[in-house]
């Protein structure tokens, strides 16, 4: 390997006013090696990275010895600093939606940066762009660079974030989490051009991520981060081998493990089942032209769930799943017959469809998003049980609301508290809380641990499966990441544009897929577990 | 291991009363600056004072006592004859008789200017309308009214005027833009398309034509531009509530099956409040300017009312007693100046850039994936 040294940092520290989020953090970058830099949501990666670069709003407070390609950082001027970011260091941003600029199309955003530092105009900038964007393997080159963002797909966007970043033939390159916000095939795709990228023009890659998976795949050198220092740093085999730090080995060890508790044998009524059930969006009608044949977003399907268990939907982006929730529990208007214990789902409206909800509740996604930031924890909690218990007097209503944060483990006495003092972990504690306060039947989890780092990850799924076993509640566990689904999930549906592509018991679905769909997904997803590997 | 801390509250719990934490940071912001602070402050006083205005300039005393009984003439009105009078009206305590009358056997305590709104002051020196003295501390209109006393009332009636337009556009407002918002599709739609159309009335013909069909007050002109006051309001009302509604904790309450009245009230208006909140120094004043626009042009308030728009009127129709004119400037500068400080003052708290800078680099910010 050439050990020509790019990045250098020694000694770096970065502080927000009187809070360090950076503590002497040393990290080298040499050519043609990948460096990853792996930790929680919160341990200062990204801030390092974009603090080594100038990157950071100021306030920020930077000390430490930073050195690209023998230069100090720390004596750049701005000029000098606009030559080297964009041009000898490109950067790929985690966010490919908000990255790119929407009101200008493809080919001015690439050729920006070839004006600003090849000089390059007219047809020699659009010749090169279009090289660039084969490069990067995007289809109809030509074509996409007349495009603006919001026509392209998240890979697509970001496979043109990264034809923007290796514009000017960067030395290095800086990935921050370059496919979180992708799907599991998409992902695989774009680290594979990356890989491939580094090594045809012998770069340097600087890869910012929280998913150990990935690391380990694409890593030559790791450095585990926690709470803004290096706790261990070395070969990738050697970190994931033979973790020294007691950090690392609980970050290997976090992956959702565990099964679903099997069920007691047949049961002869389903609490949930849906017959032909399809949501449609109409189209707007074009002036003068007839109305366009509605878009379908889910094709008619059928399911049914049985007291105490959980049926998985997977699928990737766009696939329907959360439309099906949303249909199955009544918040979007759909087709077809819902089945809730003996009762027409469908046929309820009004104050009594009302009335019902408190039956089958949802937790959403985002923990930041679904909780009122102007209410503390106890009006969240009790909000729906005033509503559908009006006969229980406050007194009562404490006690449940106590008994309840008690139960998803929280303290008890944090009611008075409001949303944005809790981490996300425990602001997805306090949504289940809302749902379980109500005694449930049925619970739909819509991406509960998406947002959410590995070890919060498996805390909440372990408690998921306890409530499920103490209350004998039925899930329906929307999910994109299989290895979460395996360790939730009895049954799993897999959903792609809408259409049902094969469903069946959870461990025979994943061990044997039948349809080539769920197999590349179940090989995308690679679900060799790594906490075995440790053993061996 | 995350779940293990819990954050440490940083302030004392008194209960579900307390301000929320987001509220209890605005109020920082808006009192960290001095200028809308101190308007406030001083508003506050101006209008409390105002609100006294009985007290401070009439033309009755406050107190009285006479052959022994007491009597309070600012809330009950005696006849005449109560004080050896020959009519059985209301006593005039300016009138030299009756006034040599209870003195003989009694005494009045008057406010510090003895002069209402209304009263005409016939013993005033010189020609009307009199420059300042220290019997008239602003001077007489041209009907020999006291000048300070009308700036009071005026000043009351002005603010009390635009406090209530404010409130009943503000509930109108918020209630049609909620529930367009909320709502969406085809009420927004028909509810928008009403708008544009009623927006579209001239405001100022309906209020010359209603001038000539019945005899304006008060209650005549509020309700006529409280009518249309409230239009600008509705749009961004009716805007964060169409972004509220798609909130996932807008849908969490929904889907705890919460009914609409419920989660407008207690999810969606609170977000929405903090828009109106920042527009309301702007109603305020508009509401203000456009009663003394209105009395200036002789539409407004029924003639012999204190008015600011009036006494205006007044300055102009009299260049060479400055004295009117002036009074009315400063009167109208000072609490428009006033009223948008605050409002600059409160815009500035509620916008959460500025809350951010306050509280920059905190750890949730940095939790986010």
């Amino acid at each position: 390997m050439n050990t020509e040294r790019l990045l250098e940092l020694r000694g770096l520290c970065i502080d927000f006013g009187d809070r360090r989020v950076v503590s002497h953090l040393d990290l080298s970058v040499a050519r043609g090696e990948t460096v990853a830099v792996v930790g929680e949501s919160g341990s200062g990666k990204s801030v390092s990275a974009l603090g080594a670069l100038d990157l950071l709003p100021s306030g920020a407070r930077i000390t430490g010895e930073r050195e690209f390609e023998g230069r100090d950082l720390a004596r750049l001027d701005k000029r000098q600093w606009s030559a080297l970011r964009g041009g000898r260091i490109g950067f790929i941003f985690q966010e490919p939606m908000t990255s790119l600029n929407p009101l200008h199309t493809v080919g001015q955003q690439i050729g920006e940066s070839l004006r600003l530092h090849q000089g390059l105009r007219g047809s020699s900038a659009r010749t090169r762009s279009r090289e660039l964007l084969e490069s990067v393997k995007l289809p109809r080159a030509e074509a996409l660079l007349r495009a603006r963002p919001h026509q392209l797909s998240g890979g697509q966007r970001q496979r043109v974030m990264i034809a923007m970043a290796i514009a000017n033939d960067p030395a290095l390159l800086i990935a921050d989490e370059p496919t979180t916000a992708l799907d599991v095939t998409v992902q695989r795709d774009i680290l594979a051009l990356l890989d491939e990228l580094r090594r045809v023009h012998h770069m340097g890659l600087l890869l910012i991520s929280h998913d150990l998976n990935l690391v380990r795949r694409h890593a030559d050198r790791v450095v585990v981060m926690h709470r803004g220092a290096a706790v261990e740093s070395g070969s990738t085999q050697a970190v994931f081998t033979s973790p020294r730090a007691d950090y690392t080995r609980h970050l290997l060890a976090a992956v959702p493990d565990g099964r679903p508790q099997p069920l007691p044998g047949a049961v002869s009524q389903p609490r949930l089942a849906a017959r032909e059930l399809g949501v449609e969006f109409a189209r707007p009608r074009p002036l003068l032209r007839p109305r366009p044949t509605a878009f379908v977003a889910l094709e008619p399907l059928s399911l049914a769930v049985a007291p105490g268990e959980t049926l998985g939907i997977v699928g990737e982006s766009g696939s329907g799943k959360s439309t099906l929730a949303n249909a199955l529990i009544r918040l979007l208007p759909s087709r077809g017959e819902i089945d809730f214990e003996g009762q027409r789902l469908d046929r309820l409206t009004g104050n009594a469809l009302r009335r019902r909800r408190r039956d089958f509740q949802i937790v959403f996604q985002d923990p930041y998003g679904s909780l009122s930031p102007r209410m503390p924890v106890a009006d969240l909690v009790s909000e729906g049980l005033r509503f559908h218990h009006p006969e229980l007097d406050r007194k009562a209503i404490d006690e449940r609301i106590r008994s309840v944060l008690r139960e998803v483990g929280l303290p008890a006495d944090c009611g008075d508290r409001y949303p944005h003092e809790f981490s996300g972990g425990q602001r997805q504690r306090i949504a289940i809380a809302r749902a379980l306060v109500l005694k449930p039947k049925l619970l739909v989890l819509d991406e509960p641990t998406s947002a959410l780092d590995r070890t919060v990850q498996k805390q909440l799924i372990t408690l998921l499966r306890e409530v499920q076993s103490r209350h004998g509640i039925s899930y329906l566990f929307i999910s994109h990441d299989l290895a979460v689904v395996r360790a939730m999930a009895h049954r799993i549906l897999v959903l792609k544009e809408g259409r049902v592509i094969e469903t069946g018991p959870c461990e025979q679905l994943l061990s044997s897929p039948q349809s080539e769909y769920t197999r590349t997904l179940v090989e995308a997803a690679e679900l060799t577990p790594v906490a075995p590997d440790l053993s061996r | 291991m995350n779940q293990a801390h819990v954050p440490r509250r940083d302030a004392p719990s008194n209960g579900r009363g307390r301000l929320s934490p987001i509220a209890r940071r605005r109020l920082r912001v808006f009192r960290g600056n001095r200028r809308a602070w101190w308007s406030l402050w001083l508003f506050g006083l101006l209008f409390a004072i105002s609100l006294g205005a009985e007290f401070v300039a009439n033309d009755k005393p406050i107190v009285m006592r006479y052959e022994g009984n007491w009597y309070a003439p600012l809330f009950v009105d005696y006849p005449e004859t109560t004080f050896g009078g020959f009519l059985p009206t209301a006593t005039d305590y300016r009138d030299p008789v009756i006034r040599a009358q209870i003195e003989d056997d009694g005494w009045m305590l008057w406010p510090p200017v003895p002069f209402s709104y209304q009263t005409l002051d016939r013993d005033v020196e010189g020609p009307i309308p009199s420059p300042p003295t220290l019997r008239h501390w602003l001077g007489t209109d041209d009907q020999g009214r006291d000048v300070f006393a009308r700036v009071l009332y005026g000043f009351r009636l002005s603010v009390a005027f635009a406090l209530a337009l404010t409130a009943g556009s503000i509930v109108l407002g918020v209630l049609l833009g909620g529930i367009q918002g909320y709502y969406g599709g085809k009420i927004d739609l028909v509810g928008q398309r009403l708008i544009e159309i009623w927006s579209g009335l001239p405001v100022l013909f309906l209020l010359i034509i209603m001038a000539s069909l019945v005899e304006p007050n008060v209650w005549w002109l509020l309700g006529i531009m409280l009518m249309f006051s409230w239009l600008g309001l509705v749009d961004i009302v009716r805007a964060e509530f169409l972004r509220a509604r798609n909130l996932e904790y807008v849908r969490a309450a929904r889907a705890l099956g919460l009914p609409s009245r419920l989660i407008m009230w207690r999810h969606v208006l609170p977000n929405a409040m903090v828009a109106t909140l920042t527009f309301i120094p702007f109603l305020f004043t508009g509401a203000i300017t456009t009663l003394t626009a209105l009395d200036f042009l002789g539409f407004g308030l029924p003639s012999g009312s204190p008015s600011l728009g009036e006494l205006v009127a007044q300055g102009k129709n009299n260049l060479q007693a400055p004295w009117l004119g002036i009074t009315a400037f400063v009167t109208l500068s000072l609490m428009l100046s006033l009223l948008v400080f605050i409002g600059e003052g409160l815009r500035d708290a509620f916008d959460p850039r500025h809350i951010l800078s306050s509280i920059s680099a905190r750890p949730t910010a940095q939790e986010r994936p």
